[in-house]
């Protein structure tokens, strides 16, 4: 030992964890879902770096945030991405968004017994939206993918063709619904309307409870409150989260990364306007996914 | 009779009998590992460095860290060498136990070697350096038998210029100027004030006295440190690791200090 004494021995022990400090928030609209996070890394009193992202776009439809011991998120994220790239090359399109949520609650448990020590919310467009009122006809309800043939031949050969049009037309022209999952550590998980987790959970949380839910909030007489929020509305409600816990929590600033996910379908009404909006959509006629970044205090 | 070959010719157990039928005769048990209580893991580092400096500037970027590795608080090796070129244009700086940091040149050392032998026209950029490293780490990490090292990785290589950090749980980021271990607290507020927003337009002269200026605080105040240090530098050039640098210090202001110590007013 170069420091100490011999006269008791001495265990130490290796922790193989550490906070990382930050915070994410994801909040479902009707047809759209904001997922952000802040983008400062720091480790105690130490600012790290002032960005590291901690919001991760993983499809067309899903975008991913992750908070907590940042190696373990990294590793997370990284591994989720290759899993949905095999999908992708296995069937040919991109993973529903209800399938991620319970491949990511798979992936936690497996390893229960050493955790990934990570908050993971996942937000983004799932398959169970309205139908389209307008209906596109036949010929554009089948997209000229080679494998949606392939796609249709198989669904011939199992039921008759009449059923076969029904349902792939209601497919196609289904309007996605935006939605959140939240997960804990070990993959315990649940679809919600909005939540936030991080260093700043507790301060902005009771905020969304009130703001979302409209929790001790009486509507006026003869009024109910909104089920959905307008995106513009949700927006304000997220930048005000952000601003406020970097008021009030150390490990919360610098800057601020939105993602919005948009059905498709949906019109980018007002979208456009925002400075500095930027989109990282891979594929034509998809859901359609935006950055929006934002500077915080850097106190 | 036994039929695994490698219980052959051993002493025999008389304790069992190996034709009988009731109890099942079992092989002596050689599953245990006799070393096994001998298997040390790193539970603490032992010989060290201290503080790691880097930062980004117009031309490339440049790191510091002195000579010294220290055995606890008894200045144990001064002229230890901390920074190390890796392929023709990264620089590895290593703070923590200097022998997981020897391994890990031996590593890299073997990565670079096998890149070479491929000739393909292809060598690892210092983002592949700091990937490397972060995955070995983190793989240690997870099974609880870390390399104690904080490390930072820099370079620049097709213009384009890195500079990054990787520590024994395999926790990464990114800055324009990072410092590991007690400079992270003494030297990193003085070098952000001096680079952020600066760094496209910082000189290598300016670069390299910001550097040393903050050597210089952190040899007065880190006790682990010592006032004999090196500068690497990675630009369009190549890496280039400089001759010991010996810093000038004055300490006649101690004098004057009052209030604490041995002196009575």
């Amino acid at each position: 030992m170069p420091d100490g004494s011999f006269a008791h021995p001495q265990q130490r022990h290796f922790n193989p964890y550490t906070e990382n400090g930050g915070t994410i928030l994801a909040i479902a609209g009707a047809d759209f879902s904001v997922i952000a996070g802040d983008t400062r890394q720091s480790e105690g009193y130490s600012i790290q770096t002032r960005y590291a992202p901690k919001v991760f776009r993983l499809t067309d439809r899903a975008v991913l945030a992750v908070n907590g011991f940042a190696a373990d998120g990294n590793m997370f994220v990284k591994k989720v991405k290759q899993r949905l790239e095999w999908y992708r090359h296995a069937h040919a399109k991109d993973m529903p968004l209800r399938a991620i949520a319970r491949l990511i609650q798979t992936m936690l448990y497996a390893q229960r017994f050493f955790p990934y020590y990570v908050y993971n919310i996942l937000g983004g467009i799932e398959e169970d939206g309205k139908y389209h009122t307008s209906l596109p006809s036949y010929s554009t309800a089948f997209p000229p993918h080679p494998l949606s043939r392939v796609h249709w031949i198989k669904r011939e050969w199992k039921c008759g063709p009449k059923v076969l049009v029904a349902n792939t037309f209601r497919l196609l022209v289904q309007l996605g619904s935006g939605a959140v999952y939240s997960f804990d550590p070990v993959g315990s998980y649940e679809r919600e309307a909005c939540r936030a987790a991080g260093a700043a959970q507790s301060l902005v949380q009771p905020f969304l409870d009130n703001q979302i839910y409209f929790k001790n909030q009486t509507a006026p007489a003869g009024q109910s409150h909104p089920t959905h929020l307008p995106l513009q509305d949700v927006l304000s409600i997220v930048i005000d989260s952000f601003t406020s816990a970097t008021e009030r929590h150390i490990e919360v600033g610098d800057g601020l990364e939105m993602y919005v996910v948009l059905a498709k379908g949906r019109s980018p009404q007002g979208l456009e306007s925002i400075a500095g909006i930027q989109e990282v959509t891979t594929k034509s006629d998809s859901d359609r996914v935006f950055v929006i970044r934002r500077e915080l205090k850097k106190d | 009779m036994d039929h695994f070959p490698t219980s052959w010719g051993r002493p025999r157990n008389e304790a069992y009998d190996a034709f009988n039928t009731y109890p099942l005769h079992q092989r002596p048990n050689h599953s245990k590992d006799v070393f096994a209580d001998g298997v040390q893991r790193t539970q603490q580092p032992i010989v060290t460095g201290t503080s790691v400096l880097a930062l980004t500037y117009k031309d490339g970027i440049m790191m510091a860290a002195d000579n010294l590795a220290s055995y606890g608080s008894l200045a144990r090796f001064k002229s230890i060498q901390r920074l190390h070129a890796v392929g023709n244009s990264t620089v590895l700086g290593a703070s923590g136990d200097m022998s997981d940091y020897q391994y890990i040149q031996t590593l890299l050392d073997e990565l670079v070697i096998d890149e070479f032998t491929a000739n393909d026209k292809h060598d690892l950029g210092p983002a592949e350096i700091h990937e490397y490293l972060s995955r070995v780490l983190y793989s240690r990490r997870s099974k609880m038998n870390p390399l104690w090292n904080s490390l930072l990785v820099g370079g620049k290589k097709n213009g384009k210029r890195f500079l990054a950090y990787v520590d024994l749980l395999g926790t990464t980021y990114s800055a324009s100027t990072i410092a590991t271990g007690y400079g992270a607290h003494i030297a990193i507020p003085l070098l952000r004030k001096a680079i952020e927003g600066r760094e496209n337009t910082l000189t290598e002269a300016e670069a390299r006295s910001i550097l040393t200026e903050a050597m210089r605080v952190l040899f007065y105040r880190d006790a682990r440190s010592l006032d004999k240090f090196q500068i690497a530098t990675v630009n369009d050039e190549g890496v280039s690791i400089s001759e010991t640098i010996t810093l000038e210090t004055a300490w006649g202001f101690a004098e004057g200090i009052r209030g604490y110590g041995a002196q009575t007013q």
